[in-house]
């Protein structure tokens, strides 16, 4: 990771070009203070807490998604499986370890890397999962890709549903609420970081070139299979480790929050931010985790009945459905398509490396 | 003995719905390449339809054969008419776009259209389920054993479903491989380019393709809430996904394809739910899928065709 990657910024190829800022240890010397002081700041204030993180783990899925559905087209709807995945069996490890401690750390620290552990625990088996899944991609493309993957995701429902250890349709309760703002943003960073890079590397390039022909990047010598099972894997480890992360702050976790609903979520991040654009879904996840919670709350302050303010939740989904038609109609690309935020800034603000 | 002959008496009667569903989705797919996903929402919209009719209608007329053809026929034309809408407004400004955004805005729409119906403003019917009305005054055709506790019952709508499923098929068959009609569907699936070169209406052609599905969608679903007596507005999502995956087991695209498909669904959910357990339905269909697509990828009578660049 710390090897700063030579990123060509040949003309007539705007994908590769990363910003110079995201190279190096730079980033993580100011995302770590950023970090704990927002740690610090929100310590007595469970809502913006739980609002950030919320947001992590939609920024998370939202960027993960988008390294298949985005970089590679194809097109996956049953990204809520991997996350449920993740945040179950992170949940077991995390209620199995509850009562060990590391004697020689403080205790806030063993919790951290306990949590740690669970993450990569829900992490490598949402991967394990994601290369089963990838494997069909051998023989299937396009629309029966998606419906692959997406009865693989209410095939996970339907499984931890009738699963003893995992407490059936009632849920997991009881696992210890070690996740902290630092923690989700931390992964948030790694997300972001591993894309981008990928988007910028030579594998990258292998998966736009999958995305923009498949028997076209075939017949050019990309072995597409590999690069379509290692696309899913590494989307699916994140989905997990979010799964995870939302397993260590909500107080219980069910196969309710897993349904093709909660896809379907991720999928219109994707969407509205632009396929294969990361800045562009960590823009609309942080905007459609904040929609709802904000008029929410609009509506309670002006005391229009809490009717209205549950019916926000109703709303949600059909505004997402009608967002989805109209998106489509009107700019199939994305807010952003496949650029980045900083490409489609005005000229006039200012850059330290100027586009092409 | 009894009960396998039950357990197959009641899976043909899920599967014959199944597959009169497939049929649409199917027939959809093979003029356009497009797996309309709406299409389940569209049988939900229809039931709802044929719901508010049956009360229009009142007890004593809703269940006398007129009744019931006024019901069906409601119910098929307003499928129709927004089925046509769909196509015109959603899908047609999409036509020459990458597949991939169609199939985006189908998802859209059927998720506008479930969880919009489940709204509790105005007329919209709120998300609880509701009784549907009994239609078809259930009777029993056939039985074996006990008259009073029968060990197999074969019911009147069970058969009026399965001869209705079959003729439609025929029907479905005849149109698209006898008639000037089904030759130019014919044509605009194999390339709409084309076929509207030689004078094709191409645009007509697929919205008559995608009025006459959903209309079958709405007659479906009208079936099937007389076999579930219940309609709720998520109904679509689920059936629609289970159909789905009927037409795709049996080769999308491929009209006798959905017809079985839809039987060897409903027979494999029967027996699992029969001889295992209820609970896990759902994963077996899906898994069954799975399977299926790993074998053969086109379906069981698809082919797969060989791509170019």
């Amino acid at each position: 990771m710390d090897t700063a990657a030579v990123v060509s910024s040949k003309p007539g190829n705007p994908t590769s070009m990363v910003p110079a800022s995201l190279r190096g240890i730079f980033p993580v010397l100011v995302a770590l203070p950023v970090l704990l002081l927002l740690e610090w700041l929100l310590s007595d204030s469970p809502f913006a807490t739980y609002l950030l993180s919320i947001m992590g783990v939609n920024v998370i899925l939202a960027v993960s998604l988008n390294i298949v559905n985005g970089m590679t087209g194809q097109f996956s709807i049953g990204h809520a499986g991997f996350m449920a995945v993740g945040a179950y069996l992170s949940g077991v490890t995390s209620l199995a370890l509850k009562d060990v401690a590391i004697s020689f750390l403080p205790v806030a620290v063993s919790d951290q890397v306990f949590l740690l552990v669970a993450l990569l625990v829900g992490g490598i088996a949402a991967a394990t999962a994601g290369f089963l899944v990838g494997l069909p991609s051998l023989r299937l493309r396009g629309d029966y890709l998606a419906i692959v993957t997406l009865g693989f995701g209410e095939i996970i429902r339907v499984a931890v549903t009738n699963t003893e250890a995992f407490g059936r349709a009632l849920g997991l309760s009881g696992i210890p609420q070690t996740s902290s703002v630092a923690m989700v943003g931390f992964w948030v960073f790694l997300v972001v970081l591993v894309a981008r890079r990928i988007a910028g590397s030579s594998h990258g390039r292998s998966l736009w070139a999958i995305r923009e022909d498949e028997v076209a990047a075939e017949a050019m010598g990309v072995n597409t299979t590999g690069y379509k099972v290692r696309a899913f894997v590494i989307s699916s480890f994140f989905a997990g480790v979010a799964g995870a992360l939302f397993a260590h702050f909500v107080p219980i976790i069910n196969p309710g929050s897993f349904t093709f609903v909660k896809s379907m979520e991720i999928v219109v991040m994707v969407v509205l931010g632009g396929l294969g654009s990361t800045t562009g879904a960590i823009v609309a996840a942080v905007f459609l985790t904040l929609l709802p919670e904000g008029l929410r709350s609009l509506f309670t302050t002006f005391g229009t009945g809490g009717s209205l303010a549950q019916q926000v939740d109703q709303i949600r989904m059909p505004v997402y459905g009608l967002m989805l038609v109209v998106l489509m109609l009107s700019r199939p690309q994305g807010l952003l398509g496949t650029r980045e935020l900083w490409e489609v800034i005005p000229r006039w603000i200012p850059r330290r490396r100027k586009g092409m | 003995m009894a009960q396998l002959l039950q357990h197959l008496i009641n899976g043909i009667a899920a599967g014959t719905i199944y597959a009169l569903v497939a049929l649409g989705y199917t027939m959809v797919y093979g003029v356009l390449k497009l797996i309309n996903f709406a299409h389940g929402d569209v049988m939900m919209v229809g039931v709802y339809m044929g719901y508010s009719t049956a009360f229009l209608l009142g007890r004593q007329t809703q269940s006398t054969p007129w009744g019931v053809l006024v019901i069906f026929l409601v119910a098929m034309a307003g499928c129709a008419l927004m089925g046509f809408l769909i196509e015109r407004f959603a899908y047609r400004p999409l036509r020459d776009k990458p597949r991939l955004t169609a199939l985006i805005t189908a998802i859209g729409i059927s998720f506008a259209l479930s969880y919009g119906f489940q709204l509790d403003i105005g007329f919209l019917p709120g998300s609880a389920p509701r009784a549907f009305p009994q239609i078809i005054k259930p009777a029993q055709w056939f039985t074996v054993g006990d008259p009073e506790f029968p060990d197999v019952v074969l019911w009147n709508w069970q058969v009026i479903s399965l001869m209705l499923a079959v003729g439609l098929m025929v029907g479905l068959q005849y149109l698209v491989y006898r008639t000037r009609f089904g030759r130019a569907m014919r044509a605009v699936s194999f390339d709409h380019r084309v076929a509207a070169l030689m004078g094709i209406p191409t645009d007509r052609v697929i919205s008559l393709t995608f009025m006459i599905g959903s209309a079958l969608a709405a007659g479906a679903g009208l079936l099937y809430a007389i076999k579930d007596t219940s309609v709720s507005p998520l109904m679509g999502l689920y059936v629609g996904l289970k159909a789905f995956v009927a037409a795709v087991i049996g080769g999308i695209g491929n009209v006798p394809g959905a017809m079985v498909g839809g039987l060897l669904l409903g027979l494999v959910e029967e027996f699992v739910v029969g001889y295992a357990a209820s609970t896990w339905r759902d994963a077996v269909a899906f898994g069954f899928l799975i399977l299926v697509l790993l074998v053969r990828p086109g379906g069981l009578f698809g082919r797969v065709a060989a791509e170019k660049v």
